[in-house]
């Protein structure tokens, strides 16, 4: 592809630019939308994405790309983009991004790219995120996975363990660099938590697919079924099958409770199973599919969190006919760690915000289903170890909310299946693997290790993040042979 | 997809499966389960593995059928495949000598206790095995009990068969005729294990059950399968399916095993009705599949 990032094809003067609004994403209205498990935005037109385009104020030194976890070229492509070559726009991104039409749409882009724009300081930064999703969606509906050109074999083999963010990104920049490189899933689908975890109206399945086919068209071989540490150890892979180096990219993976009493309630819900029943065993689509799910119609749901999770689960609950829908959180909506997209999202729907909320017990009816949570009320003390304000419970503000189902979204946990099973890997106190931050050695030779497990729950992208630095550090280590 | 070698019913309703699954085949233990979904649309369910060939790399179920799923799966024949399977999960029973050891078995909770109880033997414990079931054509795997047990016991509800009554009642005449007994290993429906605790725990005899609750992922992620330990939650599919039983309360288990019970009524119905357009849907799939392989990627 030619780069056109020496000169500038936008008319517009500087000043110019910074007078196009921003341009706004095409949506399902609120209210139909909340009715459907359809997506909620559907994307930029041509015309949209080239006026859109042509606000970027192509800095010298542009600042969105240094906030990017794993660095997408963003002038470079927003060029293409107003020069009209979408397809190129494309192959840019991809160049930093095995998975741009993942990250068009799940990405917090305010904490990443849109937030390092320097438009933003004055006006709406500019729409990355809807840009990279028109190029990645453009690219989708014009490429050609017969023409994708497979790198030269290395001789090399790699197994990558989990096919969520971190092990599809470590395995997409591997095979490009000519290793053979095998995916183990332990469930049935591929994905990892863009499956399980994100919602069709968020994140269609679909999309996932093709971001997977076409990593298939690169060379990447997957295997589904496959628990490493129960179906196979690590070590097994190594010494009997033959990998060079393996990747862990499992995720955190273990529900967080929060140990009150009730939890064992029917209608008590971990927002791991909650999603999991609803995006991969397709609970939504009962009868036709065999997975069940309460009856939600007209009834109360609650979640319990304030991440994008937490949203997932009670805009999915609200889609199964929910009568109210809340998010129950103890902090402030200004620590909320949910996409700025998708709490204006879920407040247009009509879910209600309870902030300054927790549960302290759930409530039995008398036949062991859930009937109410009991509440209390939080101020916020003192900055606590994440840097947010601590919420504090007032004595004496306690309260019920009736409920028929509860869903806890309070993150997760390590889950100890590999640790456990992988002699020499060194761990954490609180159970995640330790590896190098830079380079995602672990402890143990030609093992590397990423995203959710290493760092406890965090983004889609900064566990892509890690599998992209991971995939250069096994590179270094196949070609060199240094540990 | 993984290939039926061989299926049969071995009792009616209840079918015994020979599955081509070369990796859990070469990982299994003794107490192990599997996780099976038959069908693009199908639920996520545990099945324990009876016994596996690591060389011929199979391993084989038994399954019997009592909602859509089994009853679907239990309409499967040779040469059928199964969409995903996927294991060993769990842990493994704990194999060690404890001396004596009683192993109980209800319906068909037997094929569970079966390769726990020849591993105990292999140990070299003296296995003591009750086997019962509803009436004589549900008892099943008399013989391969025999083989690995230095007694066995075999009742039914209606006596139709061996003696009349309880697997309980057997344990209870061991118990009163002084029999020392180190250890009880007991897997069948709930209400069998329960009460197979309450009459150990007041002979403090410990005792072993394995538990199947509603599980998905079955690698510790959903928190579905949660049963209280001590008044704690702990994960079926990871930290058992094996359980002390006298720490279990059991009313929160039969409690959560009927949370989805309208929904499985309802499949009931649908496969009633549907048997015949289910089966075409996964044979479908798996003609699907083999051309997918036939095709040479």
């Amino acid at each position: 592809m030619s780069s056109t990032a020496t000169k500038s094809l936008n008319p517009l003067t500087l000043k110019e630019r910074m007078k196009v609004p921003r341009q706004a994403m095409l949506e399902q209205p609120p209210l139909l939308r909340a009715a459907n498990f359809k997506e909620v935005n559907l994307g930029y037109s041509e015309e949209l994405a080239r006026q859109e385009a042509l606000r970027c104020l192509e800095c010298a030194k542009p600042t969105c790309i240094d906030t990017c976890p794993v660095g997408v070229k963003v002038k470079e492509f927003v060029q293409l983009i107003v020069a009209g070559d979408f397809m190129g726009a494309a192959a840019k991104i991809r160049e930093d991004n095995v998975l741009p039409a993942i990250t068009g749409r799940v990405c917090p882009q305010e904490d990443h790219c849109e937030g390092g724009c320097l438009m933003g300081k004055k006006v709406h930064p500019l729409g990355i995120g809807y840009l990279e999703r028109f190029a990645a969606d453009y690219e989708q509906r014009h490429m050609d996975l017969s023409q994708i050109r497979k790198a030269e074999r290395t001789g090399k083999k790699v197994a990558i363990v989990g096919s969520g963010p971190s092990g599809l990104t470590a395995a997409g920049d591997l095979v490009q660099k000519g290793h053979k490189v095998r995916v183990f899933e332990a469930l049935h689908e591929l994905g990892g938590v863009l499956v399980y975890g994100i919602p069709e109206f968020r994140l269609p399945k679909q999309i996932i697919r093709e971001q997977i086919d076409y990593m298939r068209a690169m060379g990447v071989e997957f295997e589904t079924n496959v628990v490493v540490g129960k179906t196979v150890t690590i070590n097994e892979l190594m010494e009997e099958e033959g990998y060079d180096a393996v990747f862990i990219g499992t995720g955190a993976g273990a529900p967080q409770f929060m140990g009150i009493p009730g939890e064992h309630l029917n209608g008590v819900y971990s927002a791991n199973e909650f999603l999991t029943r609803i995006n991969l065993m397709h609970a939504y689509e009962f009868p036709n599919y065999d997975e069940p799910m309460l009856d939600f119609r007209g009834k109360d749901v609650a979640v319990i969190g304030g991440g994008n999770t937490a949203l997932d689960a009670i805009r999915s609950a609200l889609r199964l006919g929910a009568g109210k829908a809340y998010v129950l959180y103890r902090r402030s909506e200004a620590e909320m760690p949910a996409r700025i997209e998708e709490v204006k999202h879920a407040k247009q729907e009509g879910i209600e915000f309870h902030m300054l909320t927790a549960p302290i017990e759930f409530l039995p009816d008398g036949n062991g289903w859930l009937s109410a949570a009991r509440c209390i009320h939080m101020q916020l003390g003192e900055p606590d170890a994440s840097g947010r304000r601590r919420p504090v419970p007032m004595g004496g503000s306690e309260f019920d909310v009736t409920l028929s189902v509860a869903v806890i979204a309070i993150g997760t946990n390590a889950n100890p299946l590999i640790q456990t099973t992988t002699p020499g890997l060194a761990t954490n106190k609180r159970n995640y693997i330790e590896a190098d931050l830079e380079t995602q050695r672990t402890s143990r030779k030609g093992v590397f290790a990423g995203g959710d497990i290493v760092t406890g729950s965090a983004t889609v992208i900064l566990a892509m993040g890690a599998g992209r630095r991971a995939a250069k550090s096994i590179h270094e280590y196949l070609t060199t042979g240094v540990w | 997809m993984f290939k039926i070698l061989h299926a049969e019913f071995i009792a009616p309703g209840i079918k015994r499966f020979v599955i081509e699954a070369p990796r859990i085949a070469r990982k299994q233990k003794p107490g192990q389960f599997v996780i099976l979904r038959i069908y693009e649309a199908g639920e996520r369910i545990p099945i324990t593995i009876e016994k596996s060939d690591p060389e011929r790399g199979t391993i084989n179920i038994v399954v019997q059928s009592v909602g859509k799923t089994t009853h679907l799966l239990n309409s499967l024949e040779k040469g059928d495949s199964i969409r995903d399977v996927v294991g060993p999960l769990g842990k493994p029973s704990e194999i060690e000598k404890f001396g004596t050891v009683v192993v109980m078995g209800g319906g068909v909770g037997t094929a569970m206790a079966y390769p726990t109880a020849a591993a105990l033997k292999r140990a070299g414990n003296r296995v003591i095995s009750i086997v019962g079931a509803r009436s004589k054509d549900l008892v099943i795997l008399e013989r391969e009990m025999r083989d690995v047990s230095d007694e066995l016991l075999v009742t039914t509800d209606d006596g139709t068969y061996a003696d009349k009554g309880f697997v309980t009642d057997k344990l209870r005449q061991l118990i009163d005729k002084g029999t020392r007994i180190d250890l009880v290993l007991a897997v069948g429906p709930i209400p069998m294990m329960r009460a197979v605790a309450d009459m150990t725990r007041k002979e403090n005899i410990r005792t072993i059950v394995s538990l199947n609750p509603i599980m998905i992922d079955g690698t510790g992620m959903c928190g579905g399968c949660r049963v209280l330990i001590d008044g704690k939650s702990q994960f079926a599919c990871v930290d058992g399916p094996e359980f002390e039983a006298h720490r279990i309360d059991f009313a929160v288990l039969v409690q959560r095993n009927a949370m989805y019970r309208l929904a499985e009524q309802k499949s009931m119905e649908d496969f009633q009705r549907e048997r015949e357009s289910l089966l075409e849907k996964v044979h479908a799939e798996e003609e699907a599949e083999c051309a997918l392989q036939g095709g040479g990627k």
